[in-house]
């Protein structure tokens, strides 16, 4: 049995347009983290944060993975956002997981239409906590420290592997509890 | 004031909003970089500002006091339609202060008031593609910027400079951002140009006609182009304003009577009002 007894945003307009000036204020200052304020109670193991991101970006006309370890939110995904979902991840415009992805696998877009990219919706436990990266370049005005766990160790050289192929690359929306930040292709991450 | 009956929050329908929604977010992460979309028809012609209106309308809240400016004035039709559109449509609140505003809509100039971390300034662009009148093929000016491929852009400055003995281009100058991307500013004065560098808020811009979306984050490098030797000028007329007195602002020149008189006012309404105090 399907279980999509879960509602979704309660006021589906105001909520998604205060949950996009989140996203749209985190991708333009990286690293800033803002709070995803609509009261949200996803299924497990969605957080509110996550399931407020797909709400408001994910419809009938994007592509959308799932990582096997969120499959149990698939059902309610489905009736919430009725993306098309992909088997392959090199075929989703957004993928959704909780262990940061192979980039090689993805689509990063063409060098014509770098918007053709991934969106990354990765969902890890605690932002502003846990390792400290330094952040540099478009929509901040001077280097930045940012934190959060459940990124790889080595994720400042896989960083710059994404940043390397500028203006393509992966962007990235990093979703924990109810707050949520970003990193745009075009940061610098040491 | 509460929004009409009958239509959507903000006029466009949420699945509408919600691909110009992702359009924006791609076109923050790649600043300068044209991004395409499906633009609506909207109850204005094109050339009235659909794009900048549909930008407008994908990010407004409740919480939003919205400025609308025409040539630097809140008083034109231009303006003051959009305003009571988003007005009734929205039930936003609506300021003409450029302090008050969160967002401001604007078509050819920017406010002489540093904008501020917490402000949207969005822009209405009727031709997005800055090599359009160098390269009318699409197919071709794309694969230009895949490749920043930007050299016929500096031919045609440098054939001013051998014909004019100056850059002659007073408004849409072409600049770089983030040193990757040549943009169209929209067809702000060059004077304003300046204030697109490092500017505190997230820039957006909207371009109904020719269907693209682009976007410019807070505190990026935005270059006018130009030459070592003939370095970038922003000039205005040398004159006071009638009104004010500022010798600082963008000033429009109005004509008085049919004596070829002539008075050199603020183009930016605001700010002529607040400096006259």
């Amino acid at each position: 049995m399907i279980d999509i007894s879960e509602p979704g945003f309660a006021d589906p307009v105001r909520d998604a347009q205060g949950c996009f000036r989140a996203v749209l204020a985190a991708m333009s200052r990286p690293g800033s983290v803002h709070p995803i304020t609509p009261a949200l109670h996803p299924p497990a193991p969605l957080h509110p944060a996550t399931a407020a991101v797909l709400l408001t970006l994910a419809d009938p006309e994007t592509t959308l993975w799932i990582d096997p370890a969120l499959s149990a939110a698939s059902p309610w995904i489905a009736f919430h956002c009725g993306a098309k979902t992909r088997a392959a991840i090199h075929d989703a415009r957004f993928v959704l997981t909780t262990k940061f992805p192979d980039i090689e696998k993805l689509d990063r877009g063409s060098d014509e239409a770098p918007e053709d990219s991934a969106t990354v919706i990765l969902q890890i436990e605690r932002l502003e906590e846990g390792p400290s990266l330094r952040l540099a370049g478009p929509g901040l005005a001077s280097p930045t420290d940012f934190r959060a766990t459940g990124l790889p160790a080595d994720f400042p050289t896989i960083w710059r592997a994404n940043h390397a192929l500028y203006p393509r690359g992966i962007d990235l929306i990093l979703c924990a509890g109810e707050k949520i930040a970003s990193l745009p292709r075009s940061v610098e991450v040491s | 004031m509460s929004a009409l009956d009958g239509y959507n929050f903000a006029y466009l329908d949420e699945q509408t909003k919600r691909m110009i929604r992702r359009a924006l977010l791609k076109a923050v992460a790649i600043p300068g970089h044209q991004i395409p979309f499906g633009s609506r028809e909207m109850p204005l012609p094109y050339g009235w500002g659909t794009g900048g209106i549909q930008v407008t309308a994908a990010i407004i809240g409740p919480a939003d006091t919205l400025k609308v400016i025409d040539q630097g004035a809140d008083d034109t039709t231009n303006a003051v339609s959009i305003r009571r559109f988003f007005a009734s449509l929205a039930g936003v609140a609506t300021t003409t202060r450029t302090a008050e505003a969160t967002i401001i809509q604007t078509r050819h100039r920017i406010p002489e008031r540093a904008l501020t971390v917490d402000q949207i300034i969005v822009y209405q662009v009727p031709q997005p593609e800055p090599l359009s009148k160098l390269q009318p093929s699409r197919a071709e000016t794309r694969r230009m910027h895949a490749l920043s491929e930007y050299g016929l852009m500096h031919v045609k400055l440098y054939e001013d400079v051998a014909r004019f003995g100056e850059i002659a281009i007073s408004y849409d100058y072409p600049v770089m951002v983030n040193h990757r991307h040549l943009m169209s500013p929209s067809p702000i004065p060059a004077f304003d140009n300046p204030k697109l560098h490092r500017m505190a808020a997230l820039q957006l811009f909207g371009a109904g006609r020719e269907k693209r979306i682009y976007a410019i984050p807070p505190h990026t490098d935005v270059k006018s182009l130009d030459f070592e030797d003939h370095p970038f000028r922003a000039s205005r007329a040398p004159h006071p304003c009638g009104i004010c007195g500022s010798n600082s602002s963008y000033l429009d020149e109005v004509v008085t009577d049919n004596e070829g008189g002539r008075l050199f006012v603020c183009s930016d309404t605001d700010y002529c009002s607040e400096n006259s105090k």
